[in-house]
């Protein structure tokens, strides 16, 4: 009743402003949300007619009637899947070091951290260049192989694995440590029994967020010669290789149409990989917030 | 005994043992426990060590070769024409920075509207399980990879949107319009959702005095949270921002690989990311001008977007500080 009385009481240029803020918010998000299902109906309404098996077992080739993706999605994933070898292990270890054993924050520990939250912002390109400088060529000088893009994708997602990490960490509840502790646990256990078995959904969460975000980022590699034409499957870590998203650059970049449709079969490929990853991240998040809920 | 399914059975039983013996010495066990500690400890601060080398590593790959060719080129860096790959070279940096600023201005007039709606839809509009919904696919925006932005750009945008109703100058392809919308879905996510997380943790009691008071939800929404959020709205924009100035592979898709001194957005124009991207394709052999230039750019981009990075993310902290 009472809201009732106070409506009334309501201008009605206050009302009408306010019922057209909630239409102009209302439809952003409908237009925000509905512009992914475009994307995906546009690339489906430009390949549906070439999605078939050859897409996924042919190699790159200039006749448009004899391409497949093959070789791109085994090059994806070997390099993706090596980053993720070398970026989970460390960023997962540097969280826990960051979380529970640097003590007070001080001036060493806060330089750090910045330093990491700024690493998390530096364009994916720059660690193309720094690829090039050092693993590529330079005092490593590995070549524009799996290797060498490997490691310069982990260094781009160890930033963003580091900081997921802590968050994760940073949601088990104190009293677990310090019910570990009180029994005579050490440090070291108590973090390794408790506290990473109880973070590892949240962990698990976003580290699959980085690595798809490794699978769809292809700036940094466009500096190590993955734009390549390349016919076979990576075979170890000094396999030449190319990757989805630059496979896709690829094709999109000919001037023949017939080219245009594959690349975006290839997209629709690569965004059903990705939403796949995503979806699993979302309902493992999901499921560990229920968790801790109960 | 709830913690008892971590198997903490083996540590409870070794704390009795050493409370039993004769000896007030630590234990072999004991010792070997804080040996492990000792160890992992070491192996983690190591893992903290490479977040530093990454970054050393950076400073000290990009700084040597822009020395070097800053010193060789002098002052034809404030020429208007870029074309360094070309004979005779041409070192103007104008045309990428005109381009990269074009196309990030018509990404945040994209990013900074339809993010900032979204945020404040999350934040005081939607109910739980509309946030429940919404929230994912916004992440799985944010999940679309740039390679498909930009074929969507150049396949689309460009030859439906830009070269039939822009109305100045003549298409020819590539746009930095279309670049820039492409890049505004980009970033947008990441304005919705820094700068819900910034609305969201505005306190309750602060939108209920604004209510007690006969504001309406929009005068709370617009005039309460977002004034108190306003250093996360900040914060978002700022890092956004930052990301669109990064972004490579959307600019060298849509709005093309030459670096056109133009205003006119319906223009192909190379940015600074794109260029690199676009010189790196070509293979420059170490040592040449063209390998340096690619570091002189990226040196400058990475100077610029670390600036905004730490003003952004330490706007964040303030406000983490003052809310939580």
């Amino acid at each position: 009743m009472s809201t009732l009385s106070l409506a009334s009481k309501l201008s009605p240029i206050r009302k009408l402003k306010d019922g057209s803020f909630r239409v102009f918010l209302t439809f952003s998000i409908v237009a925000t949300l509905s512009f992914i299902f475009f994307v995906v109906y546009t690339l489906w309404n430009d390949s549906y007619f070439l999605l078939n098996s050859d897409l996924l077992t042919k190699f790159p080739s200039n006749d448009p009637d004899d391409v497949g993706f093959q070789s791109a999605i085994f090059g994806s994933i070997w390099v993706v899947g090596v980053a993720a070898l070398i970026s989970l292990p460390i960023g997962i270890l540097t969280a826990l070091y960051l979380e529970e054993f640097a003590g007070k924050r001080n001036r060493l520990t806060s330089a750090i951290e910045t330093n990491i939250q700024n690493l998390a912002g530096v364009p994916a390109v720059v660690f193309g260049m720094i690829g090039l400088a050092f693993v590529a060529r330079g005092p490593l000088s590995w070549g524009f192989t799996v290797g060498s893009a490997a490691v310069v994708l982990a260094m781009m997602i160890l930033p963003v694995v580091i900081i997921v990490a802590r968050e994760a960490i940073r949601a088990v509840p104190p009293s677990y440590r310090d019910g570990a502790l009180a029994l005579g646990a050490t440090n070291w256990q108590a973090v390794y029994r408790l506290i990473l078995p109880s973070s590892i959904p949240g962990i698990a969460t976003g580290s699959i967020l980085a690595v798809s975000r490794a699978m769809g980022e292809s700036a940094p590699l466009l500096l190590l010669g993955a734009l390549s034409f390349v016919t076979f499957n990576p075979t170890g870590l000094d396999s030449q290789f190319t990757i989805m998203p630059l496979a896709i650059f690829k094709y999109a970049s000919d001037s023949r149409d017939e080219f245009h449709y594959i690349a975006s079969a290839g997209s629709l490929i690569l965004i059903v990989i990705l939403f796949t990853l995503n979806l699993i991240a979302i309902l493992l998040r999901d499921y560990a917030n229920r968790k801790s809920r109960v | 005994m709830e913690v008892g399914m971590y198997d903490l059975s083996q540590t409870v039983r070794t704390g009795s043992a050493t409370a039993e013996g004769v000896s007030l010495a630590p234990s072999a066990h004991l010792r070997r426990r804080n040996l492990v500690q000792k160890i992992a400890i070491n192996i983690m601060r190591a893992g903290t060590v490479v977040t530093v080398v990454i970054t050393a590593g950076i400073i000290f790959s990009l700084i040597p070769p822009t020395i070097q060719l800053l010193g060789e080129i002098g002052t034809q860096i404030f020429g208007t024409s870029w074309a360094p790959l070309f004979i005779p070279p041409e070192f103007g940096l104008l045309p990428l920075i005109t381009g990269t600023f074009v196309i990030v201005l018509i990404a945040m007039l994209v990013a900074i509207p339809f993010g900032l709606a979204a945020a404040l839809f999350l934040s005081d509009y939607a109910s739980y399980q509309t946030r429940r919904f919404v929230k994912p696919i916004l992440e799985i925006l944010a999940g679309i990879p740039t390679v498909v932005l930009g074929l969507f750009g150049l396949y689309f945008v460009n030859p439906k949107l830009v070269e039939k109703y822009w109305p100045i100058g003549e298409s020819v392809g590539y746009s930095a319009l279309g670049a820039g919308l492409m890049t505004g879905i980009l970033t947008l996510p990441i304005v919705a959702s820094v700068a819900d997380d910034a609305l969201s943790s505005v306190p309750r009691a602060m939108r209920e005095a604004g209510y007690a008071l006969g504001a309406t939800r929009r005068e709370v929404a617009t005039k309460v949270v977002f004034n108190a959020g306003i250093s996360g709205v900040v914060a978002a924009v700022i890092l956004a921002f930052a990301r669109a100035f990064g972004e490579t592979t959307v600019a060298l898709m849509v709005a093309g690989s030459y670096p056109k001194l133009s205003g006119n957005p319906g223009d192909p124009m190379q940015t600074m990311a794109s260029f690199i991207g676009f010189a790196g394709i070509g293979d420059q052999p170490t040592d040449s001008t063209g390998y340096r230039t690619i570091f002189l750019v990226g040196a400058l981009l990475f100077l610029i977007t670390l600036v905004f990075n730490l003003i952004g993310n330490r706007i964040i902290l303030r406000y983490r500080e003052v809310y939580e």
